[in-house]
């Protein structure tokens, strides 16, 4: 067999020769060829390199490398196989990893360098990456890599890659207010996201309907705003599990607190939080948005954020910002009162962005950066420059092309997901509409396009839980994680509609329950419990 | 907003409540509270509440019950119902306990009539029963086992824990029965193979709805999955892979497992259209397709051939000793006429029947064929509307289920009009979604809506939730099924005027946190909780 060197192109249409190139999301750069080793379960090894900064005693790799092990080969004990007519095959022992800088105990960043380069021919098995993260990027593909012929055999083709992310941020979003998501749900996500080379978590931890989130600032919040207090919390322990879970697989953790608008059930548990709504001249004795108008509320804010700030690591927090309903603040005289003075008029944007203002200056003294929805925008609130403003609009008040357009053009970083809401469902491959968009497509400068960190799938809660999230979540979501990670020529639907086919059938043999592309079967289907 | 959890109503208003509804139909109590699914013809209920426990309580035969002892239906439901009332008190995390008196410590069934035991349900199944719930013991009576199991359902559903943990069921008289005899799922195992384990788990959440038919769409165009001893070829050359095939040991274990549970097993063979995977394993059975006066793909099966027809009296032979059911469902959906058009055998045929080019009487010619072989074998045939449509020669009792969504009403008064019994499906394609509570659709639809005359409406057997594989496997049918098909479980059980969406809705969000609880992995209806969660 003669090693035959193939460029992206080709491999488009070549890469179905054999099961090596199913790789989703697809490298940046392969060479690869029909040319093959062999893998003995119960001999190879992942080794560090001698001159690696990270040796034994890596958690993120050392773990990784168990992973991996045991995704590759299950946990049963290999016997070493009797090699029969296939002893000109070369055997390939171990894979080496060389991570150039340190950084075994960090956690990944907006700035993390995810690049690796995988290298598989007669002389080496080598992975060889910056960071730890990008080894752990390359740890997966090097998994989707290796294939097993009908008589169990385990193989690896001769290949190249070098690859790294178009987007830096490629983000998930989960809600767990709407519907409780039990921990072990979202630690099984976290595997998945790291299956599609997800970077981040985005929990959006409390809303209207439950605040899950056990404050230790304020237990009340938790004791009277979730949906049961004994059951439906996550616990400081919990949450520190979920961070350090997601950081073990390069996935950082943006936590949503969500103000001034969806937070009734913060009110549950501090008084006086939430504007009190009128009709005509009587409390109604409902309640609205966060009221901007006390001394208070910032308090509150204050030391709420500073707790929220030292539990969540990540440099960002998402403060939310968006869909804030005016009219119970329009029908409460004080806020009336309050509005005249301030001299804004009947605008109450511009009380909203008076809130944001306040929130954000509290955050920034925290040392934080920030992620707001694009209403914070839209309502011209006055924002620093460094912030992250999230698109999730899809026509109102402009196409969400135009608002990222808008966006860049003022200056601010952006991240898209307007047309990644996965919790909205249809009949067929709707997978098609999310890989179809490119992030990019809109008209603005080289400087612009830049500012386009990146994007999310959202999976809102309200018709979500743990009963039907896996299958709704995956691997339609892999649409949009290739779309974040691969070259943007990389668009055509045939090939992704095989390589994904087969993705999700590689993502039931790991127990994700992702659901069906299209009719036909996987060797290995899911098994309910 | 449905913050049922932030909404417990308190005690005096649901004891209001409950005085004032004892005369009507019950209500749903936000979470706690029977909440009943599908509700029942006749509800009366008493603020008075009764106390069980879990370790005092037994249902056991009446001594007058026809019923033997022996009897596995009754034995077997017993338990069964035992460990949906109690056997998940210990997921509670519950405060206190403390320790009631019981005073129920039974449920004595009684079987009026003939059990019918050792039988299979039947279209003609007596469903009925009445339930008294009182002090000291409750009691249950039918005339046949299936009705006990409609009504050990209701009674498990009535129970339900009190803020203190206590198990807890109101003094209460029900009498029940269902509206419609036919009330069916249909799964597709073609499109994509269901493990035996997936199936007996969809039995299960049926008879939680009190559905009774499993129409087993087995086989199609993509695969053959039913292992048939006679053409064993067909599943070894037809099926995905040998790891996706129904035994004859499997489909026994299907048929008895929905057996004890009053499920009928219709099995659906569809032919002529949707047969590709039939021709791996059976040569010459399908028409060859011409191309350029080539043959080169196959189409439907060929109806020209004596071989074919000597193939399917054996096939559904061994079908109609296999599947007990009185019903073999035969398909005759979504026939193309190109292949025939282009092969010039097919051609020759038509002219030598004097069919012209009206390929809708070969496809007749040839399915009348197929019931014949179907009534010599003394079973009854259900077929998809187009047979209708096509002016196939029927024999009376030929079943038409109606599936083309346009004009559906109109399509049940011709079918009617010409007197046969027919099935409505058209309306309940749940393998089509969409965002949101798509269920007030299913439930909103009335059966008898179009115009015909009492005896027609009466030709009205019972309708289908249908989920189509396209799309569906064992990943996600489950939250694809439940609890929308509980939409239609109630619209074809519960009383015509059964129809208020704020009612249904407080019922059935109790009630998929009720299947989530015995293990079905029921979606949530909008925002919200339930006791447990489904780990």
């Amino acid at each position: 067999m003669a090693g035959s060197r193939l460029w992206l192109s080709l491999l488009l249409a070549a890469a179905f020769a054999g099961p090596a190139t199913a790789l989703w999301p697809w490298p940046q750069y392969i060479q690869t060829s029909d040319w093959h080793y062999t893998i003995s379960p119960h001999s190879f090894q992942f080794k560090y390199h001698v001159r690696s900064a990270a040796q034994s005693g890596c958690s993120v790799l050392d773990e990784a490398f168990q992973r991996y092990r045991d995704l590759l080969f299950g946990s049963e004990s290999w016997q070493r196989a009797a090699l029969t007519g296939e002893q000109q095959t070369l055997e390939k022992q171990s894979l080496v990893i060389l991570v150039v800088t340190p950084g075994c105990e960090q956690l990944p960043s907006l700035e993390s360098v995810e690049n690796y380069t995988l290298t598989i021919n007669n002389e080496q098995c080598f992975l060889l990456s910056e960071t730890v993260w990008g080894a752990l990027r390359g740890l997966e593909t090097f998994s989707q890599l290796v294939w097993r012929s009908p008589e169990g055999t385990f193989f690896i083709n001769k290949t190249e890659i070098e690859d790294f992310p178009r987007f830096p941020h490629r983000g998930l979003l989960l809600d767990t207010s709407r519907h409780y998501l039990p921990l072990p749900t979202i630690l099984d996500t976290l595997d998945a996201m790291a299956y599609n080379k997800f970077n981040v978590f985005h929990w959006h931890l409390v809303d209207d309907p439950s605040f899950p989130y056990e404050s230790f600032a304020f237990p009340e919040l938790t004791r009277k705003g979730s949906y049961n207090p004994a059951t439906h919390i996550y616990t400081a322990q919990d949450v520190k599990e979920v961070i350090e879970y997601a950081r073990l697989r390069g996935i950082r953790v943006l936590a949503e607190f969500d103000t001034p608008g969806h937070t009734l059930s913060w009110g549950q548990g501090v008084s006086g939080l939430l504007t009190p709504c009128y009709s005509g001249s009587q409390p109604s004795g409902t309640f609205g948005p966060v009221n901007p108008i006390l001394n208070s509320t910032y308090e509150f804010m204050n030391t709420f954020f500073l707790e929220v700030s030292s539990v969540f690591p990540d440099f960002y927090l998402h403060l939310g910002g968006d869909e804030v309903d005016f009219a119970c603040w329009k029908s409460n005289p004080d806020v009336q009162a309050f509005m005249k003075k301030k001299g804004f008029g009947n605008d109450f944007k511009q009380l909203e962005s008076f809130y944001i203002q306040t929130l954000l200056d509290i955050v920034s003294a925290y040392g934080k950066g920030y992620v707001v929805w694009q209403e914070v925008f839209d309502n011209k609130v006055k924002v620093r420059p460094d912030t992250i403003i999230q698109v999730w609009r899809e026509e109102v008040p402009v196409s969400y092309m135009k608002e990222l357009a808008l966006i860049t053009e003022a200056g601010f970083r952006a991240l898209l997901s307007a047309p990644w809401y996965l919790n909205r469902i249809s009949y067929g491959p709707d997978w098609e509409d999310f890989y179809r968009v490119d992030p990019l497509s809109f008209e603005g400068s080289p400087e612009q396009k830049a500012l386009v960190i990146g994007g999310e799938a959202c999976m809102w809660g309200e018709y979500v839980d743990s009963t039907n999230l896996v299958p709704r979540l995956w691997p339609r979501a892999g649409a949009v994680a290739e779309r974040l990670w691969s070259n943007k020529v990389v668009t055509d639907p045939d090939f992704a509609f095989k390589r994904l086919a087969h993705f999700r059938c590689e993502l039931l043999r790991r127990g994700v329950q992702a659901q069906p592309l299209s009719v036909g079967y996987c060797e290995q289907e899911f098994e309910q419990i | 907003m449905e913050l049922c959890g932030l909404a417990l109503p308190r005690l005096p208003g649901l004891l209001a409540a409950l005085a004032l509804l004892a005369a009507q139909v019950p209500r749903a109590f936000a979470t706690r509270g029977p909440a009943l699914w599908p509700l029942p013809l006749s509800v009366q209920m008493a603020p008075r509440v009764l106390h069980l426990s879990p370790d005092d309580f037994h249902i056991a035969n009446d001594p007058s019950s026809k019923a033997s002892s022996s009897c596995t239906i009754l034995q077997e439901a017993f338990r069964r119902y035992h460990n949906y009332i109690f056997g998940d008190h210990l997921l509670y995390h519950l405060p206190a306990k403390f320790h009631v008196k019981a005073d129920i410590q039974q449920l004595l069934v009684s079987v009026v009539r003939d059990s019918e035991c050792e039988m299979y349900p039947s279209v003609s199944s007596d469903e009925s029963y009445s339930l008294v719930v009182k002090e000291p013991v409750a009691l249950l009576k039918a005339n046949r086992v299936w009705g006990v199991l409609r009504g050990l359902e209701t009674f498990s559903q009535l129970i339900y824990q009190d803020a203190y943990g206590t198990f807890t069921v109101n003094e209460s008289t029900i009498s029940d029965s269902p509206r419609f005899p036919h009330r069916g799922i249909l799964i597709d195992t073609a499109r994509h193979f269901l493990s035996v384990k997936t199936i007996l788990r969809t039995l299960d959440a049926m008879a939680f709805n009190k559905f009774n038919v499993l129409h087993w769409h087995i086989v199609d165009d993509q695969s053959f999955p039913y292992q048939s001893t006679t053409f064993p070829e067909l599943s070894n050359k037809g099926s995905y892979s040998l790891s996706h095939v129904y035994t004859p040991n499997e489909v026994r274990e299907v048929i008895e497992y929905a057996r004890l549970r009053g499920i009928r097993v219709i099995p659906e063979f569809d032919s002529p259209g949707h047969t590709q995977s039939w021709g791996k394993g059976q040569e010459g059975l399908l028409t060859p397709c011409y191309r350029s006066y080539q043959p080169e793909v196959s189409g439907p099966i060929n109806p020209t051939l004596n071989t074919t027809y000597s193939f399917l009296y054996k096939l559904f032979k061994e079908i109609s000793w296999v599947f007990p059911d009185q019903f073999i469902h035969l398909g005759g959906d979504e026939v193309e006429y190109d292949c025939w058009e282009s092969n010039p055998n097919i051609q020759t045929f038509m002219k030598q029947k004097g069919f012209g080019t009206d390929f809708s009487k070969l496809e007749s010619f040839y399915i009348q064929k197929l019931l014949n072989i179907i009534s010599t074998l003394k079973k009854g045939s259900i077929v998809w509307q187009e047979v209708f449509d096509n002016n196939a020669k029927l024999q009376s009792g030929t079943v038409v289920q109606v599936w083309k969504e346009q004009n559906y009403a109109k399509e049940l008064s011709s079918i009617t009009a010409a007197g046969f019994p027919v099935i409505i499906s058209a309306p309940w394609y749940l393998d089509r979604i969409s965002y949101g509570q798509d269920w007030r659709l299913y439930y909103a639809v009335e059966p008898l809506n179009f115009s015909g005359t009492q005896e027609q409406k009466q030709l009205v057997i019972g309708g289908e939730a249908c989920l189509w594989g396209e799309y569906v496997d064992a990943t996600n049918l489950s939250p694809r099924l439940w609890p929308r098909a509980s939409a239609i479980g109630e619209r074809l059980w519960s009383r015509q005027d059964v129809r208020s969406l704020d009612d249904a809705y407080r019922r059935l969000t109790v009630h998929r946190c009720r299947m989530v609880r015995r293990g079905i992995a029921a979606e949530p209806l909008f925002t919200g909780y339930c006791d447990n969660v489904l780990k």
